[in-house]
């Protein structure tokens, strides 16, 4: 298993350096010289100067690519002159509502969709079948903006003043704060260092934070903001899960092992469970590792829909004001967050299925 | 699998006649046997006609603004639809879907957006399966570095989310349709890139191919004229699902506000630019997404059909 997991990443590496170049080289294609573009139109020859100097522009391009590189290795993922601020400051700021949000959208999406997917495969044929499948078809062809702006509508206006009626945007309502759960703790980390990062990353997720704190009228808040946008976000994912969960539970209903355990008369349960269910499971971590890609790419569009100022959201306003540095930091950043993902997602497979790491 | 079984029923003489049956007729049969593809192709059929004739059966221009018309006409911006026959008052000028921002039929700029959104599809894909399929079949036939090197890249490519990369493309080129369409194709290149090289490995090896090999065929035939019309299946079917991602991609790029610029009816930039407006104006934000989804909706039914139409593994029994 180590060794399977050691040569993995080793083989990610490779990966993770095509990344790089890419977004490297997208980064030099931008018309214009890269100091305009990073810093804007307005930027002097002096202050570009400088900063050629400062980001060894004014050497050669392989250089350059060094440099680029050791400077990610440092963490450094250059800055964002809309801001005006480092884009990792940004990026501590910003992922943890967005990995809330595509966090909250996974679980939806696993706990509605493998379910469906089960109850359609034992019921094959029937209504419940047809209807979830119907249902999945129009789900992974929703545009997912378009869900969000629709669900807002529904819930924010034409339900309004019913029990059902939801915020269309924003985390929580005018007035509402939170507060980190490490100074309701009482824990004083000093600025800058890795623990108090850390706190202060997991402390922007406003709904892990109210339940740390205990902070219930926050944590209805926090949630009720949530439900549209992580909803919107769940649809096509969900689709899929259910498809995926549908079609493997079909062929290995079908498996003789299947017959066998009827027969010797266990009851349909544990057969399903048991039996059935756990076998399909690995195709089913491939599609979950693969709608993670899509979680990320559909939380720019919620996030810009719902006003959530998530990494999509800055991505979007990055794109808007013309702040290469924001779209080519957030890209690298969240091309390697996509890697990580597919290695902890074959990991996974590994350990799921001891053929793999055997071979 | 070449022979569809017939039930007892329909043993008559002219199904006993020895008549060949081309994949093709096959597969076209299958796929009119599943209500799903059914619908799928009725809705596009809706479509390919409204493409093919809106610059007839639009009441007005796509980019026309009421106030335009002569006599200009009294309506006012974002109106809710008006249709005479259920009941919107003569005297009112008739606006299927209402009017956008700019005091334009909606109605007209939706029968224009599927032009667009049809167009799109089949252009970004095509450019990806020419581009995916060569470099794939190279990568397949001579294996090697070249194998290698095409690859790596290709891994890349899927190293990112796919949006996010088709943003990070146009960022670059700079926002417009065409930028968009460029994006999109490059970020669909690995899919077909992938299909292919997996047909060619597993083709190149079969007898017929040595067989023209020992008759002097060269790369060229080998490869195109050999190998690729075998490979098709999957590529169709890869192709078929491509074209529902790129619409989709495209419209959420239109919507962000990277492809289609303004007045052009594309339904992405349509619900983008009245995406503020949607609780004084739902209607400018619910039709342009149906639209999307719907054709969407379309390509994935064919696709999903035309997938088990084709693949030989499924045992299919007429019904």
């Amino acid at each position: 298993m180590t060794t399977y997991i050691l040569r993995r990443l080793l083989l990610s590496i490779p990966v993770l350096f095509g990344i790089l170049f890419a977004t490297f080289t997208l980064a030099r294609l931008i018309p214009g010289d890269p100091c305009r573009a990073m810093l804007g139109e307005k930027a002097t020859n002096v202050v570009c100067d400088e900063f050629n100097h400062r980001h060894g522009l004014d050497k050669p391009i392989p250089i350059q690519f060094g440099v680029y590189v050791n400077e990610i290795a440092h963490g450094d993922f250059g800055n964002s002159f809309r801001y005006s601020k480092p884009i990792t400051e940004l990026l501590m700021e910003r992922l943890p509502i967005t990995v809330e949000l595509s966090f909250a959208a996974l679980l939806i999406s696993i706990f509605i969709g493998i379910p469906l997917g089960v109850i359609s495969a034992v019921r094959h044929n029937s209504w419940v079948d047809v209807v979830t499948m119907m249902w999945a078809n129009v789900g992974v062809s929703m545009p997912v903006f378009w869900l969000g702006l629709m669900l807002a509508y529904i819930f924010a206006l034409a339900l309004k003043d019913t029990p059902f009626q939801l915020p269309p945007s924003g985390r929580l309502s005018p007035g509402l704060i939170t507060i980190p759960f490490f100074e309701t703790w009482g824990l004083e980390p000093t600025k800058g260092t890795f623990i108090y990062n850390i706190s202060d990353f997991f402390s922007r997720m406003n709904i892990l934070n109210a339940v740390l704190t205990g902070n219930w009228v926050v944590f209805k808040d926090a949630f009720t903001h949530l439900i549209l946008p992580a909803f919107a976000l769940s649809t096509i994912p969900m689709a899929l899960i259910a498809r995926m969960t549908r079609s493997a539970m079909l062929e290995v209903l079908g498996q003789d092992y299947i017959r066998t355990a009827r027969a010797k008369g266990l009851d349909r349960r544990s057969v399903i469970f048991k039996h059935a269910f756990r076998n399909a499971l690995l195709p089913l971590a491939t599609v979950i590792g693969l709608s993670l890609g899509g979680l990320l790419g559909g939380a720019v569009l919620t996030e810009t829909v719902f006003n959530l100022s998530g990494v999509g959201r800055i991505l979007y306003d990055g794109i808007t004001a013309r702040d290469y540095g924001i779209v080519q930091g957030f890209t690298v950043v969240i091309a390697m967050f996509f890697v990580l993902l597919n290695l902890i997602v074959d990991v996974s497979y590994a350990y799921l299925d001891p053929r793999i790491r055997l071979n | 699998m070449a022979t569809i079984t017939a039930t007892p029923a329909k043993l008559d003489s002219e199904a006993l006649a020895l008549k060949s049956t081309s994949l093709w007729q096959i597969t076209w049969h299958r796929l009119f046997r599943r209500k799903s593809s059914i619908v799928g192709m009725i809705i596009l059929a809706i479509l390919v006609t409204i493409a093919l004739t809106a610059q007839w059966i639009a009441p007005y221009s796509p980019t026309l603004s009421m106030l335009d018309v002569n006599p200009p006409q009294n309506v006012q911006k974002r109106s809710s639809p008006c249709i005479h026959l259920l009941g919107c008052p003569q005297d009112q000028p008739q606006h299927i879907m209402g009017t956008d921002g700019n005091l334009r039929d909606e109605f007209s700029r939706m029968l224009y957006g599927a032009r667009l959104s049809l167009m799109i599809g089949l252009s970004t894909v095509t450019f990806a399966i020419i581009i995916g399929t060569v470099l794939g079949a190279l990568a397949g036939y001579f294996g090697g570095w070249i194998d290698n090197l095409i690859m790596r890249v290709m891994d890349v490519l899927l190293a990112f989310p796919s949006l996010l990369l088709a943003i990070a493309i146009v960022t670059v080129l700079g926002p417009g349709l065409i930028n968009a369409l460029l994006a999109i194709g490059i970020v669909s290149i690995p899919a077909y890139a992938r299909v292919m090289r997996a047909s060619v490995l597993s083709i190149r090896e079969m007898d017929f191919v040595s067989a023209t090999r020992s008759l002097g065929g060269n790369t060229y035939e080998i490869l195109f004229k050999c190998i690729l019309p075998n490979a098709l299946t999957p590529l169709i079917v890869q192709g078929t699902l491509g074209i529902a991602t790129a619409i989709l991609d495209a419209a959420a790029l239109s919507f962000l506000g990277l492809g289609a610029q303004p007045p052009t009816p594309e339904w992405g930039s349509m619900l983008g630019a009245e995406r503020n407006q949607v609780f004084t104006a739902p209607h400018l934000v619910f039709y342009p997404g149906l639209a999307i989804m719907l054709t969407v909706l379309s390509f994935n039914l064919i696709g999903d059909g035309l997938r088990d139409a084709l693949d030989p593994r499924l045992v299919h029994v007429s019904s």
